[in-house]
């Protein structure tokens, strides 16, 4: 075996490639990069045991730039391997990394059934809202009327929303960042810390072919009023008194649906904010929903409500199937009705009757 | 061989002439059960020791309706004392349970060859839905051949009448009376068949009951009748068992072997299987037998696509365990870009192909060898990977291991062809000894090469280290970009790439030297004409040489198991021969590759009917080619 003991307390340096980054100057995904670097020595993560797993596109490259073990695979298709890896070897951390076009056109199928069945990984969907790889075209959660190369009079269709895809395909965590945020780190921890699927929409500022396109809430300037970052157990206020007052979002129980309040004097309870609970799926529901203008972007955690994962409950039916049974394929070969031929050619045996393997 | 008129003449059964063989046809609607009377039939045959083949051919649709053409459903079965090899040309006997049944297979029919028709089916309506104008059982239409026609529906309704069924459900045992009349000629035993109907109905055993009545029925009806027009009494049929080697034996689909063949192929390499697969005919069968065996460590993951499904292995694969998927053609088209994939990455995978007619959607239920050129050149770029392909049901087994081993000494994808046929075909098996196989154990990488890692470092086979993630000390990367030579990183330069694709193409060729030379089924090495086959044709090509053969013409049969990389000695071996022919269920697949690889004559006998070659079709091109 070999005997390379790790070091006590790993570092975000730990978890550096000899590999040189090949992103585009200024582009999000150093940012994400270090984020993840950062995070990884935090939650105790071993190289040895952390595969990242990722498709095609600018963010698929990143497990080459991670110091563990790393599938960069084909286009969309990066959560089908990642659940074989995850049920050849349940012990692994797995990380899939995809972008908008990688997880939700060509791999959509993918990120749906991967979240159904709650596989137990974490998928950090990279959202910069078009195709960087290919040269700019317009992607599956662009905005209507992005102009591309693809789309030169703007783009007709009405963009995917990646959380609220993640959360209709049944996902039990659902995570809002952006790639510059100081909060990454902390979702990422999160997300970590959930067992099963967890998916974390981050946005990703694509310098190149769709500059400042988050600029509205990630903005620093204003991004008290703009963002509203969701704490367990805590009210989901937003903005400050420097900054026009202190807001909430509260339930308009008439129709059914989220509204922006005013709280006064910190009296949120007065203004019926809502109190976040992780495990509400209905408000989860309109939390990836909400929309940006009217509202500010919910970030942070917006449900966490773990359940069973697939790899847990095929292993465990595994091993029930099994249970009692032994591996003789010797036997297994001679199972239903056989018969012998000998120097008695007569003895026609009908074997063990019932046995399940009847032609 | 004797045929059904010879048989059937009063001057044969006077002589009490045994046939070498008889083939019979169970015929009726998709819903009337042939395919199980079928079934039941052959395992009492293989019981009675008789060495047999069957042909099962359904339609795709599951329940198509009831009494039309395209609803037929049909189950053939050769069975005989001498070496049968296919599921024979036409029938000597076919059972019509109606009339769309008669009128799609009567003309398969020998001359002279008996019919029989159960009546109480050859109503105006189903006349009408067969479009028979007039009822071929009363017009005359059938002199060339023997018919017993009688009401099987109301016998049927007879025989279950105390177990106190609804109509519908008393009919439905009307193929267990069938069973029973056909077990009565035949001379075989019903006991198998009473077990079996005991424990498939364990839950409800007044249905268990029922059946049984009508087996005993029609089998008592066939020994006390005194039935049809001219007087003709059932004629019953003694068939001696075939010469055998000595040992334990019982029946298999290619499907079972397939499976059974995959597990051997993990346990000698010591690995965990694990199996990606989507549903899709005639594939899922392998992946259904396979779900129910996880006591021999294997995973069964239905994904939620073929693409899903390849790409789990691939991923389970990289996790250090045997990956394998399985699909017919339109899958295994859906997988083409995952193949790339794991032949980039230098993976071991086994992929099954049970190919059926297409293209696109093509012919789901029938059986075709028409996905070679897929198999060997559809991947985009220069993507080898070694192909293997399997004769029989029987030889599946040994096939679905050999692809095991190929895949895991030499970390590559292969393909393993098999066909509908073969999927769903029986035949007697002489239960291998597991011992006999030699072991090929994998030996993961646990320690880095003096000099620091290298993952696409290579052995004298250009091997590369199978690494598994969670190893200490051995994290890396791998992706389907073109990788370094040695040390796998990105590479894109000309020289690097121009390397790693002489690698690739080179390891493949390099399997060849782990294969046996090709072998001569039958004839010299060298001579006037060689047959030259793959897959599933084995058995009418090993027919129409044989029957060449005794009557003295100069013919020899090859048949190749390699298809890529093929045998060493094979170019030599084929020029020396004159002609070469080479029938296929396809356009002439193989004939371009022999071709391509040796610059010999190869001339194609092409079918693409759905449905196996005749041993006729085959021996008139010998005669052709020899004259």
């Amino acid at each position: 075996m070999n005997d390379m003991t790790p070091p006590q307390k790993m570092t975000a340096k730990d978890w550096e490639t000899d590999q040189e980054v090949r992103w585009c100057p200024g582009c999000g995904d150093y940012a994400i990069l270090k984020a993840v670097q950062r995070t990884l020595p935090e939650i105790g993560a071993r190289p040895e045991n952390t595969v990242f797993v990722s498709g095609i596109g600018c963010s698929s490259r990143f497990p080459y730039y991670v110091e563990s073990y790393g599938f960069h695979t084909i286009h969309g298709r990066a959560p089908a391997v990642a659940t074989g890896v995850k049920l050849a070897n349940p012990e692994l951390d797995v990380w899939i990394i995809t972008g908008d076009g990688d997880a939700l056109s060509i791999g959509g199928n993918h990120t749906m059934h991967v979240l159904r069945r709650n596989l137990n990984c974490q998928i950090l969907l990279f959202n910069n809202e078009i195709y960087g790889l290919t040269k700019g075209q317009y992607s599956p959660t662009s905005r209507e009327g992005t102009k591309s190369p693809s789309t030169p009079y703007g783009s007709v269709d009405h963009p995917a929303k990646p959380a609220a895809f993640a959360l209709g395909a049944g996902a039990r965590f659902v995570a809002r960042g952006f790639d510059v945020s100081k909060n990454l780190p902390d979702v990422l921890k999160a997300a970590y810390a959930h067992k099963g699927a967890a998916f974390v929409e981050i946005f990703q500022n694509c310098i190149v072919y769709n500059k400042d396109v988050f600029e509205d809430f990630a903005a620093p300037k204003g991004a008290e009023d703009r963002q509203l970052w969701l704490k367990d157990g805590e009210p989901m206020l937003f903005g400050s008194d420097k900054t026009g007052g202190v807001k909430g979002i509260a339930l308009d129980r008439e129709n059914l649906c989220l509204k922006v309040v005013d709280v006064l004097d910190g009296d949120w309870q007065a203004a019926g904010v809502i109190v976040h609970d992780v495990r509400n799926r209905s408000i989860a529901h309109m939390l990836v929903e909400m929309p940006f203008g009217a509202f500010p972007m919910a970030l942070g955690v917006l449900y966490d409500d773990p359940a069973p994962s697939f790899e847990e409950g095929v292993i465990a039916q595994n091993e029930a199937a099994a249970k009692g049974k032994t591996p003789d394929l010797q036997k297994l070969l001679s199972l239903g009705q056989t018969w012998v031929v000998g120097p008695e050619t007569e003895a026609a045996d009908a074997g063990s009757a019932g046995s399940g393997h009847e032609l | 061989m004797a045929s059904a008129a010879e048989i059937l003449t009063p001057r044969a059964t006077e002589g009490a002439l045994s046939p070498e063989s008889v083939v019979v046809r169970f015929a009726g609607d998709s819903g009337d059960g042939m395919q199980l009377t079928g079934g039941q039939f052959t395992l009492s045959t293989a019981l009675a020791g008789n060495d047999l083949a069957t042909f099962p051919d359904f339609p795709a649709e599951i329940r198509a309706p009831q009494g039309t053409l395209f609803g037929v459903s049909a189950f053939q079965i050769n069975f005989g004392s001498s070496d049968i090899t296919t599921a024979g040309d036409a029938p000597d006997v076919l059972v019509a349970m109606n009339p769309a049944a008669l009128k799609t297979n009567v003309k398969d029919l020998k001359p002279g060859g008996l019919i029989i028709a159960d009546t109480g089916e050859f109503t105006k309506r189903n006349l009408e839905k067969a479009k028979y104008e007039v009822s071929p059982l009363e017009d005359g239409s059938l002199g060339q051949w023997r018919v017993l026609s009688f009401d099987i529906s109301q016998l049927t309704m007879d025989s279950v009448k105390p177990f106190g069924l609804g109509n519908k459900e008393a009919l439905r045992c009307k193929n267990m009376w069938t069973l029973g009349l056909a077990l009565w000629m035949f001379d075989r035993s019903r006991e198998p068949i009473i077990a079996w109907l005991k424990a498939k109905f364990a839950k409800a055993p007044e249905l268990a009951e029922a059946n049984i009545a009508a087996l005993n029925a029609g089998h008592a009806y066939g020994e006390t009748a005194e039935i049809g027009a001219e007087g003709i009494t059932l004629p019953q049929y003694s068939l001696a068992a075939a010469p055998q080697p000595q040992g334990l034996y019982r029946t298999i689909t290619g499907a079972d072997s397939i499976a059974y063949g995959l597990v051997a192929g993990a346990q000698l390499a010591q690995l965990p299987m694990f199996y990606g697969g989507y549903p899709i005919t005639p594939a899922s069968a392998v992946l259904h037998s396979l779900s129910k065996l996880k006591e021999f460590g294997v995973t069964t993951f239905q994904a939620e696509d073929e693409i899903a499904a390849i790409a789990s292995a691939i991923g389970a694969s990289y996790a250090g365990q045997l990956g394998v998927t399985c699909s017919s053609g339109p899958g295994i088209a859906l997988k083409g870009e995952a193949m790339g994939l794991a032949i980039m990455t230098e993976l071991p995978l086994v992929i099954v192909n049970v190919q059926r007619g297409g293209p696109s959607t093509g012919l789901p239920t029938k059986t075709e060898q028409s996905d070679l050129y897929q198999a060997v050149y559809g991947r985009n770029g220069d993507a080898p990977l070694p192909v293997i392909a399997a004769r029989s049901p029987a030889d599946a087994f040994e096939c679905a291991i050999e692809a095991c081993r190929i895949a895991t000494q030499y970390m590559t994808p292969v393909i393993l062809l098999s066909d509908g046929y073969i999927a769903n075909a029986a035949e007697p098996w002489k239960v291998p000894d597991v011992s006999s196989f030699a072991p090929f154990p994998v030996a993961f990488m646990e320690q880095a090469q003096e000099g620091g890692l290298m993952p696409y470092a290579r052995d004298e086979k250009l091997k590369r280290p199978w690494i598994k993630p969670g190893t200490p000390g051995l994290m890396h990367r791998i992706g389907g970009i073109e990788k370094a030579q040695n040390s796998g990183h990105i590479d894109y330069s000309p020289a690097n790439h121009q390397a790693m694709t002489d690698i690739r193409r080179n390891k493949v060729a390099g399997v060849a030297n782990s294969i046996p030379d090709q072998t001569v089924e039958q004839g010299a090495a060298g001579g006037k004409l060689a047959v030259v086959g793959w897959g599933s044709t084995f058995g009418p090509i090993h027919q129409a040489v044989k029957r060449a053969r005794a009557k003295g013409q100069d013919v020899s049969h090859i048949h190749i198991r390699h298809i890529w990389p093929m045998p060493n000695n094979l170019g030599d071996l084929l020029k020396s021969y004159d002609k070469i022919l080479v029938p296929e269920m396809n356009t002439g697949q193989l004939k371009t590759v022999l071709r391509d690889q040796y610059l010999v004559d190869a001339r194609p006998l092409n079918k693409t009917s759905g449905q196996p070659f005749r041993i006729a079709e085959i021996e008139a091109a010998i005669e052709e080619l020899l004259k």
